[in-house]
């Protein structure tokens, strides 16, 4: 169990943690001031979320493991390998443009969202905590990433063509929230973590109403191929290159502070 | 940096207080986004409970250039403070 739930935690930790890196990257690039301040303040969120998750991660890692060197939230965010990344693959995929940004925003608040709430009634009280306070900023985050889809579905020619190229390349992506992986199968027994299968209602529901209202049609068949294999550690080559910049100071000067 | 979107007054009613103070201003395509963005500018230390926004258009100024018509007359009334009234106890916030 305790490896289940370790795996668990580490899940919720390296998703927060790519996905904040990555809009961190908007950070002196956004189209306005305003909304460069807004998506980095949402990867700061996201960020502190996936610190939660690591403290918590590396107490049960050395609770079960007093031999080895101590586990901290920083060797498991900054010393770890790709394949030992469990985030979800539309965490780590590219940025692309403010449209497909936003648009994988959205997914991902929603998923945060409807995952969280139920979070809360976790019997693991650490995880209930966390998620209650993470709850409170991804209302947030959902509520900023679904008018972005609806101004930009809504908006010009240009805006409704690009949010529709992104909504074609995001999509494939989304299947793989909905697989549950083994620890969160384990995770689900004892009610420690969220039956994720059972949040793809709500999910798919909020997802259609905010579709409609940007005109965009909700005609995403099942049938679609999903992507999918983040959640155990097979990931897109873009995971390769954002541990690179991200852990490489680490690497290169080991236990360095500033 | 796109500045086709409307200027926007900030103002800003912190947890000490009942008046929205003048913060500051921002672009914005709209009402709502201009909250959301006067959100994220400018709440980002825990400086407020309330925020207010109106577009810059829609305020109307004094003119510096008449001020000392407007203001000056008013400097030997004193008569006008009512700094020799008794305030009742009941009365708040003033």
């Amino acid at each position: 169990m305790s490896d289940h739930l370790i795996n668990c935690t580490l899940h919720l930790a390296d998703n927060s943690l790519i996905m904040g890196h990555r809009l961190s990257e908007w950070t002196g690039h956004g189209p306005m001031l305003e909304q460069d301040i807004a998506i980095s303040n949402i990867a700061l969120d996201l960020i502190g979320q996936s610190r939660n998750f690591y403290q918590y991660a590396a107490n049960l890692i050395n609770a079960g493991n007093e031999s080895k060197t101590e586990a901290t939230e920083d060797t498991l965010a900054y010393l770890r390998d790709a394949r030992e990344f469990k985030n979800l693959l539309i965490t780590e995929i590219p940025n692309g443009d403010w449209a497909k940004t936003v648009l994988k925003l959205f997914f991902f608040s929603n998923y945060q969202f409807y995952f969280y709430q139920k979070l809360i009634s976790s019997s693991d009280e650490q995880l209930a905590a966390i998620a209650e306070k993470s709850l409170k900023e991804v209302t947030y985050h959902l509520r900023w990433g679904s008018e972005w889809v609806i101004r930009l579905g809504d908006g010009t020619e240009e805006s409704n063509g690009r949010i529709k190229l992104a909504l074609e390349e995001i999509w494939p992506f989304t299947g793989e929230m909905f697989e549950p992986a083994e620890y969160e199968k384990a995770c689900k027994e004892n009610h420690v973590s969220v039956d994720v299968s059972e949040i793809k209602n709500d999910w798919q529901n909020k997802v259609r109403e905010v579709l409609e209202r940007a005109t965009l049609s909700y005609s995403q068949d099942e049938e679609v191929w999903m992507q999918s294999g983040g959640k155990n550690g097979i990931h897109t080559e873009q995971l390769g290159f954002i541990l690179a910049e991200m852990q490489f100071l680490q690497r290169a000067y080991p236990g360095c502070e500033w | 940096m796109n500045n086709d979107e409307p200027l926007w007054e900030v103002f800003i009613r912190s947890k000490q207080g009942l008046d929205h103070k003048h913060v500051g201003s921002l672009h914005a395509a709209d009402a709502q986004m201009a909250i959301e963005n006067a959100r994220d500018v400018y709440t980002r230390r825990m400086e407020g409970i309330s925020i207010w926004v109106v577009e810059s258009k829609s305020i109307h100024s004094s003119n510096p250039d008449e001020a000392a018509s407007m203001y000056d007359p008013a400097n030997d009334k004193i008569y006008r403070h009512p700094t020799f009234y008794d305030l009742p106890d009941e009365l708040k916030h003033m």
